[in-house]
């Protein structure tokens, strides 16, 4: 899940990294309210859960609270990268004499937190990654011993920070790591952090991603979630504990297990057709559960063809056929659907969807060339 | 012979008594694995399926001479129930669990890496010897004793292989399910070491995804170490960045762990990789 920026500062904030004054709003009047009550230049900056929001234009600086209302009247409504700007966060703003940047993530392999820092603020950090990567420092954290001072003090050393701000910087860092662990989170990341004119250490930009499989010991942190970050078919989806993605092809696919569904994805590709969606069903494959599923793929109205690919285990192909039928009773098709079961009692689940006049085929490339076939009404 | 599991395997089963953990303690008794006893904390003195259930996993191994232990607790007690096996020093942990947070294996995994127990999972079906032992969720009849071994990340993605390896004849040594968390305890490198070292496996399939940097690695010791033959697979190559793909592990995160990466790092050590599952036993065929 992840946080605004807003939300992210805030949270930061708590654990003693200093942020610009500001505040959140949602109409043109609070935002004039809001900026007038800061004085003087403030930035008024749409809250989305994407990046690139400043190329969209979606972060401006205003003169004064006149300024700061009609730039607010511009972004809030607007969308960027296809999500709506319900909320904007006005602060006042720094005069930025260095940017750098300051996050932590889980370094899968050492199976431990990396805090990284660089002296490149203020562009992502997987661009400074990939054309500058000895710019990129990082320091592996022990989780019983957590973020030690002189690894604060040898990264501010090795991205060339001036010495009089290694302390406030340490400070921060420590903040940082602290707002990580104890929110769960699998990155935390300030992006820019500012060095100001009057020698400030400031945490401009934030961004926090949790660990959805840990909110349960965090309520507070859950109720922040922004239903717009998903599109609502995903929602929807979770509350049936089925994983769905959607993307941008015409057939849809309905799998159980994840890896098989990502190879079934790949396989549609490869028979030359286009995958609309990512689905992995779980284990069980009970009617009520598939005819949720369908309906969920059939929600996408560039849905031209449905693919189930099964693989029965200790859930035998038969039981999963009657699945299947049960929940096609409930629900409008209107698209042809092509059945791949294989695995427990193949056979005879096969024989049950051909009785109800379902294609079926043995193997997965057959059908998925069935189904692209029946997609283009061939 | 195999790795990991075998016939002197003496399974405990943690979670014995939770629904679960009751129906797959059958399972793998029917398949022949020896499950010599259950742990479920308050209900010791009890039995399931005519093993005998205790309190503590220590119990367990004193009573029973319980040596690997099988995990089937839900998520928010699954990180105790691993150090309590690992502290009563069973030799190795497979963990079902799905959806432990991460930071608690974070903080299970350093734990781990100064004792001698192997954590295999979490959230993966097990591992399998055909004929001799089943330690998971896997259905045990499609598999068949033989010389290849099978690691990989994800459940019904591995059945479907195994099956056609076997329609085709073609049997199994061991096939290790090492879970599709972006913290496991025992990784494709890992896997392929013991492998390497097994005299009754002749080739390997690892069946990787997108996430991380796992199969990388694995290629490496592929080109450092690997004397037997590897045919491997990459599910994901129509992944989109950024979006977790069922999986807690399967995602494209700063550009990196995408299948097209994985795959060409297995392509330049010499692995062949199969386009599709399908194709797997065709390829492993060739080299029998």
């Amino acid at each position: 899940m992840k946080l605004h920026e807003y939300q992210s500062k805030r949270l930061f904030a708590r654990y003693g990294v200093p942020i610009p004054p500001g505040d959140v709003a949602g109409s043109p009047e609070e935002v004039r309210q809001i900026a007038s009550r800061l004085g003087g230049r403030a930035v008024v900056k749409a809250q989305v859960l994407v990046g690139g929001r400043g190329k969209a234009g979606g972060i401006r600086v205003a003169n004064d609270a006149d300024e700061a209302e009609r730039l607010a009247e511009r972004i809030l409504g607007m969308k960027i990268k296809g999500l709506p700007v319900d909320k904007v966060l006005i602060d006042q703003a720094v005069d930025i004499q260095q940017e750098i940047y300051l996050g932590i993530v889980l370094d899968r392999a050492a199976r431990r937190p990396v805090m990284m820092a660089s002296s490149e603020g203020g562009v992502e950090i997987e661009e400074v990654a990939r054309t500058t990567p000895d710019k990129i420092a990082k320091v592996l954290v022990d989780p019983f011993l957590g973020l030690q001072d002189y690894q604060a003090r040898n990264l501010a050393m090795s991205i060339g920070l001036a010495r009089a701000h290694h302390r406030s910087f340490s400070k921060i860092a420590r903040g940082l790591y602290d707002a990580y662990v104890s929110s769960d989170a699998s990155l935390a990341e300030i992006n820019p952090l500012v060095v100001t004119g009057d020698g400030q250490l400031l945490a401009v930009d934030g961004k926090m991603v949790l660990d959805d499989n840990a909110l349960y010991r965090h309520p507070n942190l859950a109720e922040m979630r922004d239903l717009s970050e998903e599109a609502p078919a995903e929602r929807e989806a979770r509350k049936y504990g089925i994983s769905y993605v959607k993307l941008d092809g015409e057939i849809g696919c309905m799998v159980n297990g994840a890896g098989l569904a990502m190879a079934t994805m790949d396989i549609i590709k490869l028979a030359g057709g286009s995958p609309a969606n990512f689905l992995d069903i779980g284990g069980g494959a009970k009617a009520d559960k598939v005819a949720a599923a369908l309906y969920i793929i059939l929600s996408d109205p560039h849905v031209n063809a449905v693919l189930f690919n099964i693989f029965g285990g200790i859930t035998r192909c038969d039981e999963v056929a009657k699945g299947i039928l049960e929940a096609l009773k409930g629900v409008p098709a209107g698209v042809p659907m092509v059945a791949r079961l294989v695995g427990t009692n193949e056979v005879e689940g096969r024989a049950l969807l051909a009785e109800a006049k379902m294609q079926t085929a043995s193997s997965l490339f057959e059908a998925a060339d069935l189904a692209i076939r029946a997609a283009a009404g061939m | 012979m195999s790795i990991l599991v075998n016939k002197d395997t003496r399974l405990v089963v943690q979670g014995i008594t939770g629904r679960e953990g009751a129906f797959h303690t059958k399972q793998m008794i029917q398949y022949g694995t020896r499950v010599v006893a259950g742990v479920t904390p308050g209900k010791g003195g009890g039995w399931i399926e005519g093993v005998p259930v205790f309190d503590t996993v220590q119990e367990a191994v004193n009573a029973r001479g319980a040596n690997v232990s099988i995990i089937y607790v839900p998520a928010r007690f699954a990180p105790d129930a691993i150090l309590e096996a690992a502290d009563a020093g069973v030799a190795l942990i497979v963990c079902i669990t799905e959806g432990i947070p991460v930071a608690d294996m974070v903080r299970v995994q350093a734990y781990l890496d100064h004792k001698d127990t192997r954590l295999v999972g979490p959230n993966c079906p097990g591992v399998i010897t055909p004929g001799e032992a089943k330690v998971g969720i896997m259905p045990g009849h499609i598999h068949r004793p033989g010389p290849v071994g099978v690691v990989s990340r994800s459940g019904t993605l591995t059945y479907e292989v195994v099956y056609a390896l076997s329609e085709r004849g073609i049997g199994q040594s061991t096939a290790v399910g090492i879970g599709g968390d972006p913290i496991i305890g025992t990784t494709f490198l890992d896997v392929l070491e013991v492998f390497e070292d097994d005299p009754d496996t002749d080739q390997v399939v690892p069946i990787g995804e997108i996430g991380g940097n796992d199969e990388e690695r694995a290629a490496q010791f592929i080109a450092d170490r690997m004397t037997k033959p590897v045919t491997a697979f990459v599910a994901g190559r129509t992944a989109p960045p950024g979006k977790r793909m069922g999986h807690a592990g399967a995602i494209i995160e700063g550009g990196t762990g995408t299948a097209a990466e994985k795959i060409a790092a297995f392509e330049e050590v010499g692995v062949r990789v199969a386009n599709h599952p399908a194709e797997i036993p065709d390829l492993v065929a060739a080299l029998i």
